[in-house]
């Protein structure tokens, strides 16, 4: 064919007509199961998830109630109990701070700079999610233990770690390490230096930048990673339980506490301790989901979440 | 394989209340190369799904020579469809995505082994890519993926040949290679194809027919020379190349711009207002005659071999662009005699509004 | 090294966070796991695999390796299908279950692991019926695996659930329009391209599950050799004040852990190498 008419081809937009999203989830004729195997996978999923995620959350909250609402208040008003809820709030208004400063200055440093070892750096500080919460625990008994490295030292200065709060706390920022961190690095990695360097074009310090620009496009990116954070600061378990030597109104967290009623049949009370959490969890999965659905294109990308 | 299409309805709920295609009809007649244009939005790749059975419509049927195709699931109709962005499998290799629609065949019907490897070699050999059955989908270029997404359409001998804006996602200068290389395929296997594209110049070149659509209907059907040199429709007109609706009305038959008659016939009526769909080609520069208009230039630049004048005329309130050769020497502020040499009427309500 | 980095921005800041930044890991990471590894160096390789292959340490070991295993297993298979039917359909209900599917990140293990035993337990809620059955969950392996496809459930939905809303539906067209049938498509078209993130989920899960502790002791019965897990070896071996023997179980967890995450990378690679994506 010509040249000319050829020439007269250039490049347009491409648009998919009729390929809009409203055939993505209507069943075309193709791209779904018939009904017969759509409703077995949709009665699997359904069943397969009320019993494995709706019926445990059910369960606690029927069992704290289970003796009547008076018995409830009063497991959750004993000296231990109110002691162990002090505590946990306690390790987790410290440890939660402690990550927010690191994961801020972790995210700074790895996003906003170009250096060798970055990747390595960055697999370094998702670490703690790869170690098991007890081996989480031992490490910190095997370097401040009373047989530990650092032991005897401690012992003769008299600083107690181990089977003390501060052992917890410490246990406690191990596991929830990345946290803050990992959603920060993800999302400011996406956003680059631009705004930053406007701002200080402008005449912003370093500082006042990072106050009135970096900040508020992180926000809910920080406000996700704390949410989580603060979940597994206050529930942590396992790590918890190694360092903190069980002592009764001094090292019990509440989720030791739990254990503890639990293992004497006091499993009401157990359980209403639970349903604290249990709150918790479920307080802490509602806002996460709101700040998806509501602020999803200011948080990074959704695909690794743990 | 004759292919029709009889009166076709296709709402999509969620989209507004005025249907996707609203009764279309069309025949693509044996071993032809169809081309379906239109504007996005105008119902072309609906119609293109429907034919192969990825689409189901509200009513109408789709006939495979003499067979209700209608009925027939997509698996049934055994259509080949090349979709926009290729669809390969990635995580198979070239042979084996070319071999993919054989291999999923019933075991009576399937070919041995040997037999499909075979044929997605020689299929290969077609396409001109020889050698490359062991890369996978994303070792390729782009023109590369286009050329094995018809290989693998082929190779289930399909009774029908349809594409999705084959060439949308190339760039130009590729577009221009795979155009004439896909023509020398038609005219090599025969398939009756049907494709869609947005971009006339393609559909053009490429097509025996081509079928214009506007909003779910079909605005005329014909060879590249009719829709070009006879739009039925003023939005044809207005979308094949490059046309000024200029007000104008008919009397006895002839053409009226305000009390000037011109020298064009109408078969659009008797008499009644309307517009004079003329093209740049449509409308020369020459010496003063009878009936020549005098126009003002109001600007003029120059493209390639011609030079481009923009023009006012009496009795009309817009420019109108008109095309000369390049020793024509014209000036913007010159006032001079035009004649229109061509132009096609359209009555006021007659066809859909351009 | 921070010297020839900061040229590369006008932004400051750059060696007072990374300053900190790996003082911070140094302290509460890095400086912990020397410890262990120290201690573990001084057992030495011979000393550890010793220790190991104490009858009740491998068999703890061997427990839960074979069940976070074969939970990760059932969850590639009840997970991908959640995932699926929460990306495919819309049913009443849809966008809630779709929410709880983080739970397990969220609630804690030992409320999870107590809630377990009130349902498995022979007189749990569920227990009660199996119980005339013959079948016992709670307190024995089976407690375990539960207890592991609870924790792991999220790690596979959330890892598959990205990549079908990526998937491109021509795929599936395409593979209709050559005369497959839906099973075929679905088998030889979309699980193979949802195959790297499986795998990926299932080592995430698989990961996860053999380092649980507080959701599996309460339904696990722990019974030394049938189910005691390694973790809660680890407990007992510091319970004994021996050093020795947690240090060697933790080493060969944490060089489990490792090469999991080693894996994960290698499947991601591969994936990238041969489809384009992860």
């Amino acid at each position: 064919m010509s040249e000319t008419l050829a020439d007269w081809a250039e490049a347009r937009p491409v648009t998919i007509e009729g390929r809009t999203k409203a055939h993505v989830k209507t069943r075309s004729p193709v791209t779904g199961e018939g009904p017969v195997l759509a409703g077995v996978l949709i009665a699997i999923a359904v069943i397969f998830l009320l019993l494995f995620l709706v019926l445990p959350l059910a369960v606690v909250f029927y069992e704290a109630f289970a003796k009547g609402v008076g018995a409830y208040f009063s497991a959750l008003s004993t000296p231990d109990a109110r002691s162990a809820i002090w505590l946990t709030l306690t390790v987790a208004a410290i440890a939660v701070p402690l990550n927010i400063l690191f994961g801020l200055a972790a995210a700074w440093a790895i996003a906003k700079f170009r250096f060798p070892g970055k990747s390595f750096l960055i697999t370094l500080i998702d670490l703690p999610f790869s170690v098991s919460p007890v081996v989480a625990g031992l490490i910190y008994v095997l370097l401040f233990g009373a047989q530990g490295l650092l032991g005897p030292w401690l012992k003769a200065h008299d600083i107690e770690i181990i089977f003390a709060v501060p052992g917890i706390v410490l246990a406690t920022v191990f596991v929830t390490f990345p946290f803050v961190a990992r959603e920060l690095i993800a999302l400011m990695e996406d956003q680059g230096t631009g705004d930053e360097e406007v701002a200080l074009s402008l005449g912003a310090t370093g500082f006042t930048a990072f106050l009135r620009v970096t900040l508020p496009n992180i926000k809910w990116a920080l406000l996700y990673g704390v949410l989580l954070c603060n979940a597994r600061a206050m529930g942590e378990f396992g790590a918890v339980s190694v360092v903190s030597g069980h002592i009764r109104g001094k090292t019990n967290t509440m989720p030791l506490h739990v254990e503890i009623l639990y293992n004497e049949y006091n499993v009401a009370a157990a359980f209403a301790v639970a349903s604290l959490l249990a709150l918790l969890a479920l307080v802490t999965l509602v806002l996460k989901t709101v700040l998806e659905s509501r602020f999803g294109d200011e948080l990074p990308g959704k695909s690794r979440r743990h | 394989m004759h292919v029709r299409a009889v009166d076709i309805v296709k709402t999509f709920t969620a989209s507004s209340s005025r249907p996707a295609l609203d009764g279309v009809s069309l025949d693509v007649k044996s071993g032809e190369l169809m081309g379906l244009l239109g504007p996005s939005g105008s119902g072309k790749t609906t119609l293109l799904r429907i034919i192969a059975g990825l689409d189901i419509p509200d009513s109408g049927s789709i006939f495979f020579g003499g067979e209700d195709a209608s009925q027939k699931s997509v698996q049934e109709r055994r259509v080949g469809f090349v979709f926009q962005n290729y669809a390969l499998f990635k995580h198979l290799t070239i042979a084996d995505n070319i071999a993919f629609g054989l291999e999923v065949r019933s075991r009576e019907l399937r070919p041995p082994k040997a037999e499909i490897r075979r044929r997605a070699l020689e299929l290969l050999d077609l396409v001109q890519l020889t050698g490359l059955e062991k890369r996978r989908p994303a070792q390729l270029s782009g023109g590369q993926r286009q050329r094995v997404a018809l290989a693998r359409a082929l190779a289930v001998e399909p009774r029908v040949l349809l594409l999705d804006e084959p060439f949308g996602a190339l760039d130009a200068k590729v577009r221009r290679d795979l155009r004439g290389w896909l023509r020398e395929i038609h005219q090599r296997t025969g398939h009756t194809t049907t494709f869609v594209t947005h971009d006339q110049d393609e559909a053009l070149e490429l097509s025996d027919r081509v079928a214009v659509l506007n909003g779910g209907r079909i605005e005329q059907v014909g060879t590249p020379d009719e829709i070009y040199d006879q739009p039925a429709t003023p939005f044809v007109n207005g979308f094949i190349g490059e046309a000024t609706p200029i007000e104008a009305h008919i009397e006895a038959g002839y053409v009226y711009i305000g009390a000037h008659q011109l020298r064009i016939e109408s078969k659009a009526g008797t008499s009644g207002k309307g517009r004079l769909f003329v093209r740049p080609q449509d409308i020369v520069i020459g010496d003063s005659q009878p009936d020549s208009l005098q126009a003002q230039i109001v600007a003029v630049r120059r493209n390639g071999a011609t030079r481009r004048a923009e023009i006012e005329i009496p009795a009309h309130a817009g420019r109108v662009e008109i095309e000369t050769h390049s020793s024509v020497s014209v000036r913007a502020g010159d006032s001079v005699p035009i004649q229109f040499v061509r132009g096609t009427f359209f009555l006021d309500g007659e066809g859909a509004p351009a | 090294m921070s010297l020839v980095s900061q040229r590369n921005s006008i932004l400051p800041g750059f060696g007072l966070t990374l300053g900190y930044t790996l003082l911070y890991l140094g302290a509460i990471v890095l400086l912990p796991l020397a410890a262990l590894v120290l201690r573990a160096s001084s057992l030495g390789l011979s000393g550890i695999w010793q220790i190991a292959m104490e009858p009740r340490t491998f068999a703890a070991l061997r427990t839960s390796f074979s069940l976070a295993l074969a939970a990760a297993g059932i969850n590639v298979v009840f997970g991908g299908i959640v995932a699926w039917v929460l990306s495919r359909y819309e049913f009443p209900g849809r966008r809630l279950l779709d929410a709880a599917v983080d739970l397990p990140f969220a609630l804690p293990t030992a409320v999870a692991g107590i809630a377990l035993a009130a349902i498995y337990a022979p007189n749990g809620w569920i227990g009660v019926w199996l119980a005339p059955l013959g079948w016992k969950i709670a307190y024995t392996p089976l407690g375990i695996v539960v207890a592991l496809v609870f924790i792991g459930l999220p790690f596979i939905v959330r890892t598959v659930q990205p990549v079908i809303a990526e998937l491109n539906l021509d795929l599936e067209e395409a593979s209709a329009t050559l005369g497959a049938t839906r099973y075929q498509t679905l088998s030889r078209v979309i699980l193979p391209t949802l195959t790297p993130a499986l795998l990926t989920g299932f080592a995430l899960a698989f990961a996860r599950g053999v380092g649980e502790y507080g959701s599996v002791i309460f339904v696990a019965g722990n019974l030394p050799y049938v189910s005691e897990i390694a973790p809660l070896l680890i407990i007992v071996k510091l319970e004994e004040f021996n050093y020795a023997g947690a240090t060697a179980i933790a080493t060969v967890m944490l060089g489990a852990s490792f090469f999991i995450l080693l894996a994960i990378n290698l499947i991601q690679a591969w994936s990238r190498r041969r489809l384009g994506y992860v």
